[in-house]
This record gives C-alpha cells, structure tokens and sequence, in this order.
C-alpha cells in the first residue's frame, strides 16, 4: 500500500501531516507537562547567568573543597568533644526530637479529627488547612527565632518552633487517613446511637492508629534532622550546636567529619526503623 | 457439579486441524528437558518436553502456581531457565548472547494478563513499541518509525477493531480494549510465534470472547502460532488444536480437547478439584 | 468468655505500660533539654502578641524591600537551580536503582547506598563545611541543596518507578526493546509526572531550607533575615518573613495547578 493510499483508505480519524501519519495529537495534559519540563530546563540553562558570583575563584574553592572532605570523611577524630560529650549530644538532639514529635502528635490528633472531612464540617476543615499551609511557609528556623524573642534562645523556642511545623505536618497526614475510613463503619455505629466520641475511639482509632503510628516515627526522623539544623542555626544545643562549634569556631574538619558521622548513623538507623513500621504495619507493596 | 465438568463443552471443530495435519507443518519451537529452579530444593519446572508446529493454537492448563507463566517466560527467557534446550526457529534460545537474544524476543509476540501497556501514552504508541527490537536504539527514544511500520500498525488496530481509537490514551480504555491494543502490539512484531498468558483471566466473559475469537483467527488466517495459559478448561477445549496439562511444574497431560477427559482433569487439577467440588 | 476477657485485659496492661514508657521518655527527654512545659505555654500568648505588635512592616521598613527582594531572588534561582540539576542527577541513580529498572544488583545497591548517605547527611554539615573554602557565596548554598535535594530525590524517584512501572517494562523487554528504549518510552512517559510532582515538591522545600542554610553561610535571604534579626529592626525582619511566605504560597499554588493538569 502507497502512503496516499493510507490517507485515502483510512477514515478521517488518522491524522496526516506533511504526508506522515501521526502518532499522537494533541493534549492539554501532555501539552502543559512539556511546558513545564522546557520552562526548568531553560531556566537550569539561563538561570546560573543570573547570580553574583563576586569574583569567586571556583578552582582553587573546589580544590580546597576536596582537600577539607577529605580531612572531614577520611580521617574523622574528635579533638575538643569526648565522645561521651558526642553521644550525650545526640540524646539531647533525639530528644529534642522526641518532644516536638510527641506535642505535635498529641495537638495534630485533635486538629486532624477537626480537620478530616468526613468528620467536621467544611468550614472548620479548610480554616485548619490554610492555617497550616501558612504555618508551614514559615522555615522552622525563622519560628524558633521569633519564639526566641520572647522564650530566649533554647529548648523552649527550638521545640516550640519545631512542633509548629510538625502539627502543620501530621495534622494534614492524620486527616487524609482518617478520610480514607469506610463511610459505612461509621454510619454503622451512628446507627446504633453511639456517641460522638464513641465512633472516634472505636473506629476512628482502631482504623487509623497503624497510619499514624507510621506517619509519626517517619515525621520523628525528620525532626531528628531538623533538630540538628537548630542547634547549629539556632543555639538549640545538641549535636548540631558541636557540628556548628566545631567548624566555625574551631575549624576542625577532622571533628566535623566525626560528628556527621554520628549524626549519619543515627539517621540511618532511624531510617531503617522508619521503614521496618511502614512495612510491618502498611505492609510493603 | 462444578460447571467445567457438568457441561460437555463442545469440541471447535469446524475449522480445527486435528493432531495428524500438523505433522507435516515446520516445527516453530521445540522444548527439550527443561528444568527451572529458584532454589534447589523444589524445581518450579521439570522435564519440560513439547513440540509447537507453526499454525498450532495450543493452551496450557493447570492450577495455579503450576508453573504456566514461568514456562511462558522461560521461552523467551524474560525468565532465565535453569536447564535444558529451547529451539525456536532453528535458533537455541539458551545460549544467546543478550544481543542476539533481543533480536529473537522480536520474533516472539507476548501478551499479559494485565495488558501492561505504557498507560499514559497513546493506543498508537503502545502499538509501534512493537518495532523497538527491529530499532536502534536512538531511532527508539525519539520515536522514529517508517511509514511502513505505522501503516502496519493501523492496519493491525483495524482488523482488531480498534482503529478509531488510535489517539486515545490507553488508560481511558476498557479491558478488552486494552487488550487488543496488547495483542496489536505483539502482531507489530510480526512474530512467528504469540506467548499469552492468561489473555481472559481479567476481563467479563463477552470481552472474552472477543479476544479468544481474535487469537484464534490470528492463528489461522496468518500462520501464527499461538500458545496460550489459561484457567478456563472450557475455552482451552473450544479453542485449542491441542492442549497441555501441567501440575507441580510436570507436564501431566497432552492431547487433542476432545481427549481431555474428567479423569486427565482430575489428574491435572489434582486435589484442587475436591475444592471446587464443595463449592 | 473468659478468654476474651483476658486478651482485652493483657491488651490494656500492654497499652498502659507503652503509655507509661512514652510518659518516661518525654520526663527524660525534657531533663535532658532543660525543656519545661510551663514555659513554653506561657511564652505562646506573648509570642503571638509580640507578632502582631511588632512584625509588621512600617513604611521604614519598606524602604529595604528592593534589597529583600534582590536576596529573595537570589534565594529562589538557587532553590530551583539546585533542584532540577540534582533532579537530572537523581534520575540516573534512580534509574540504576530501582528493583525494575536495575542494571545489575551491585549497582542498584550502590546506588542506593550513596543516596541513603546523602540523604542523612545534614544539610547544616555541608553549609559549614562548604562555608569554609567557598566562602559567603551563592554556590556554598548551591552545593548544601544540591546535595541533600540529591538524596531525596533518588529515593523519591526510586519509589516512584518501583510503583508505577514494572508491567509496562515487562513488555517492552518482551518485545526485544533495548535498555534505553525501555527506559525512555516505558518507564519515563509512565513516571514523569509524578517525578516532576516531586520535583516541585522539594523546589517548595529548598526555599525554606534555603533559607537556613543562608542563615548559616550568609548568603541569600536568610543572610539579610540575620543581618536585621541582630540590629532588632523587627518591622524589616516581619517584612522577610512575608515575603518568604509570599513566595513558598505561590509556588505551592503554582505547583498544585500544575500537578493537577499533568497528573
Ligand atoms: N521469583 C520467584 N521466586 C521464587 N519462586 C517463584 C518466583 N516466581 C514464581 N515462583 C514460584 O513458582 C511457582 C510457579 O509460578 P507460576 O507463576 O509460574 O505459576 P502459574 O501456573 O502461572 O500460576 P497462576 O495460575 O497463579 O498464574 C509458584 O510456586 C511460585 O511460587
Ligand atoms: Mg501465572
């Protein structure tokens, strides 16, 4: 069969262009999906144009650069720390952790139950959604900075900033699993007269807990991290505080190395752990 | 009574070849002594023996965990066998090298259960993947077909019923489009040879039908061989010029449809007919 | 009867004593901080007090909103930038990976391990380090977030194959595609929007990090974020935080149109 025998013999629905048959048409979804990626691609090409370097000179900075990751990965010592200094600095950091994780927990349950939409009304739901999304715009640096104006640098400021973002975080995970129930179980139990609070504890819970188990160890690694940047950026203690005296104060790559490693070993073993709930409680694909 | 029994399903005769005219045919693929093992305890297969001729349509029953999809796979080594000889077109599959081994899976048409189409794209380029073993690569990534090819692919959507929707994007599709779209990308290949597995296992009993009357036709109008696994014993005998049994990775059964009878059901179907039977 | 009531029982001691195991942690964890709750309520009222008494912006402090807005540029090219070049990075190792895409099990391995390190390596510690041969430059900021970005990404990327893609890549191997065309015509046009989903997500992201990192590097928004901080020139320190609410909004708004129309 010639090419023009196909346009012919083939009804109007094949397209032909320029004698050549079409493989796809057009679509807005696949229209707007190559927009966006040619837009990144530009602005990755043009955008570097647009910073200020000042003069900056990038060899000898890269070369310098390996000779202190060297000094950091390859010959990690503790100088100015013990290392029993190193570990009680990490408890503090996990427990740092550990508090904004757990009051977050505690705040984002309740939220979550005031945000789900199948349990409150529409008007609560999206309040609590826009004022996590704005709590959520603010880096948590920047809360515990401005808490710290009032409660002073520390703890108190670090863990208040932090669980800020935590409930904005875990309120929103919270409500999307508690808007997965079955809508029957809880019309079930309406059927049967039980109270409000009765279908929270006795399906809402029961339903949910392994999701929000999960969420909350996952949200408990990440504020590990968080923590860390805390201490280095603002003043509130543990590892990241060493991490930051360390380099800026003492320039001691050799200590900063054995501090992130440190610091790397803990994150992987919560990460492991993190995964083993999710896959122990979800279930893996 | 379990349905499979209680009906005596009628024989496809009227086009069907039976086992002596086949004799004379070329062979198209030939399995010798194949064993697959992915650990060494329990052999998954074992002493694999059959014999395809080319225009055999051929079904492959057994319970499940049998070892049906593995014996599909291990014919174009998407699964590596542990032993034996598999010759397909005069050529022995277990030696290839990776290369050479692409050139022959082009041969080999293959469709899945769950279609397993690129669903994001459309009907027409989920079609021409089938070229993609005669391809460079490069011509590949950016989509580069011949006139040729996407006229063979039309042609093939057509005669499948389902040019029209060519630009159609494959997840807005029903299952037994999917499929034939999937059977439309095998043909591209132009293959000696049609592996399915499980074609029907996901789809309602019209679209079915629809698909089986397909493959059928294929077989006989274009010489392809057709060798399919199926769970439905009564579509294998509708449609198969011969049918093989498999339990436990043994090939326990292998005849015309009209010899399979209750007992080589029960000999393939094991103690899994007890269970039906309560039922 | 009796035997449900015992695993009703044994099912309540077991909760209280997880219960009172938590209650131990926190009492030690709040030991160990110097935390006290007390505190940290008190403080909430006279925080958001203070907020609203003394974060908003004067018209003295919009007169520093031309440099705000050039640091807050600065901050946003280099959010995206580190993005989409780690992004291309992440791909490949994704690639390489993932259980369906993998070449062989020593390099999936690997790959994954180098991502797990980067990922858990804090952004703070390549800030501090890279500070000190880079000096106070945008590209000090450029390699902390690329390098963290790097991580996520991998994982995010991995994940996001692994789901979608294992039938399709099936099929094409069936066919007798190369690895490149399966990878390109399979597994790409299948994934790529919910990697681009993730891409903007961690854009998102690398603002607020950014922002952190410039604090600790001194450059971009956190730079001038600090430099008012300290002078107690709050109004301007308020305008910062706008801005930089401003923005992450917008491209949250942005993105979620975006994801909306692609997905
Ligand atoms: N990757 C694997 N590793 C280990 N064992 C496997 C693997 N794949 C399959 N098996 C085992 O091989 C046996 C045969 O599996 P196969 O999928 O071939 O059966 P089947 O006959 O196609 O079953 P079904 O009808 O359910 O599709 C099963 O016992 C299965 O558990
Ligand atoms: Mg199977």
């Amino acid at each position: 069969m010639q090419i023009s025998e196909i346009a012919s013999s083939t009804t109007s629905s094949i397209k032909v262009r320029n004698g050549k048959i079409q493989i796809k048409t057009f679509n807005r979804s696949n229209f707007v999906l190559q927009l966006t990626l040619a837009f990144l691609i530009i602005f990755t090409v043009v955008a570097p144009f647009f910073l200020d370097y000042k003069s900056i000179d990038l060899q000898t900075a890269i070369f310098y650069t390996v000779d202190n990751l060297k000094m950091m990965f390859l010959q990690p010592a503790l100088n100015q720390i013990t290392i029993g200094t190193a570990l009680i600095q990490i408890l503090i950091t996990l427990a740092l952790a550990f508090l904004s994780t757990v009051i977050g927990a505690v705040i984002s349950f309740f939220l979550a139950i005031a945000c789900a939409k199948n349990l409150a009304p529409t008007w609560l739901s999206n309040t609590i959604i826009t004022f996590n999304s704005f709590i959520r715009a603010v880096p948590t640096v920047l809360w515990v900075l401005i808490f710290a104006i009032v409660a002073g640098l520390g703890s108190v400021a670090a863990i208040l900033g932090m669980t800020l973002h935590t409930i904005a975080y875990l309120s929103k995970a919270y409500s999307e699993s508690f808007e997965e129930i079955d809508g029957g179980m809880i019309e079930a139990l309406r059927a049967t007269g039980a109270k409000w609070w009765h279908i929270i504890v006795h399906v809402v819970l029961p339903q949910t807990s392994s999701y929000m188990i999960s969420w909350t160890f996952l949200r408990f690694e990440t504020n590990y991290g968080v923590a860390i940047a805390m201490g280095a950026a603002a003043a509130a203690g543990g590892i990241g505080f060493e991490l930051f005296m360390s380099s800026s104060f003492y320039y001691d790559l050799h200590e900063v190395g054995a501090i992130t490693y440190f610091a790397l070993i803990i994150a992987l073993i919560l990460e492991v752990i993190s995964v083993q709930i999710k896959n122990r409680l979800i279930g893996s694909r | 009574m379990p349905t499979i029994l209680a009906e005596k399903t009628e024989v496809y005769e009227k086009k069907g070849k039976n086992k002596k005219e086949f004799q004379n045919s070329k062979t198209i693929l030939k399995i010798k002594d194949l064993y697959k093992s992915y650990n060494i305890k329990t052999p998954v297969l074992s002493m694999i023996e059959m014999e395809l001729k080319q225009g055999e349509f051929v079904s492959i029953i057994g319970p499940s965990g049998a070892g049906k999809s593995t014996l599909l796979r291990c014919i174009n080594r998407m699964i590596e066998p542990s032993e034996g000889s598999i010759v397909f077109d005069e050529t022995e599959i277990t030696s290839l090298s990776k290369k050479a081994l692409r050139g022959e899976r082009a041969k080999i048409g293959m469709v899945f259960q769950h279609y397993n189409l690129v669903s994001r794209l459309t009907v027409f380029e989920n079609v021409l993947h089938g070229r993609f073993g005669y391809k460079s690569t490069l011509k590949g990534i950016l989509s580069i077909f011949t006139e040729e090819e996407k006229q063979l692919a039309l042609e093939i959507l057509d005669k499948l019923g389902m040019k029209e929707f060519a630009y159609k994007r494959c997840d807005q599709l029903s299952g037994g489009q999917k499929q034939r779209v999937g059977i439309a990308r095998a043909l591209v290949q132009q293959p000696k040879l049609l592996l399915c597995d499980e074609p029907i296992a996901s789809l309602d009993p019209n679209s079915s039908k629809v698909i089986m009357d397909h493959l059928k036709e294929i077989c006989e109008t274009m010489g392809i061989t057709v060798l399919v696994n199926l769970h439905q014993v009564d579509v294998a005998v509708k449609y198969s010029d011969r049918i093989i049994g498999l339990n436990k990775g043994r090939v326990v059964f292998e005849g015309l449809p009209k010899e399979l009878s209750n007992y080589a059901i029960q000999d393939i179907y094991g103690s899994e007919l007890e269970d039906l039977i309560v039922e | 009867m009796n035997a449900q009531f015992d695993v009703i029982k044994k099912k309540r001691i077991q909760m209280t004593i997880i219960l009172l195991v938590m209650l131990l942690i926190v009492f030690g964890a709040k030991v160990l901080t110097d935390f006290s709750f007390m505190e940290g309520l008190a403080s909430i009222p006279g925080t958001v007090f203070w907020m609203f008494t003394n974060l908003i912006p004067t018209a003295e402090a919009m007169e520093n909103f031309p440099k705000v807005m050039e640091r807050l540029w600065e901050t946003i090219i280099l959010s995206i930038l580190a993005t989409t070049t780690a992004g291309i990075f992440a791909l490949f190792f994704a690639l390489f990976g993932s259980k369906t895409t993998k070449i062989n099990g020593l390099l999936a391995l690997l790959s994954r391990v180098i991502a797990s390190v980067f990922r858990n390596i804090p952004v703070v510690a390549w800030a501090l380090v890279l500070v000190i041969s880079f000096g106070h430059n945008v590209v000090t900021g450029y390699f902390a977030l690329f390098f963290t970005t790097f991580g996520f990404l991998v994982r995010a990327f991995m994940e996001t194959i692994d789901e979608a893609s294992t039938d399709s890549v099936e099929a094409l191997n069936a066919t007798g595609a190369t690895y490149f065309q399966m990878v390109f015509r399979g597994v790409i046009p299948d994934t790529l929007p919910q990697m681009l989903s993730w891409v903007f997500f961690m854009i998102d992201t690398n603002i607020r990090s950014a922002t952190l990192v410039g604090l600790l590097t001194g450059t971009g928004i956190g730079y001038i974020f600090d430099l008012y901080y300290k002078r107690l020139d709050y109004p301007t320190v308020g305008l910062i935080t706008l801005s930089i609410i401003v923005v992450v909004i917008v491209i949250e708004l942005i993105s979620n149109k975006v994801r909306r129309m692609i997905l």
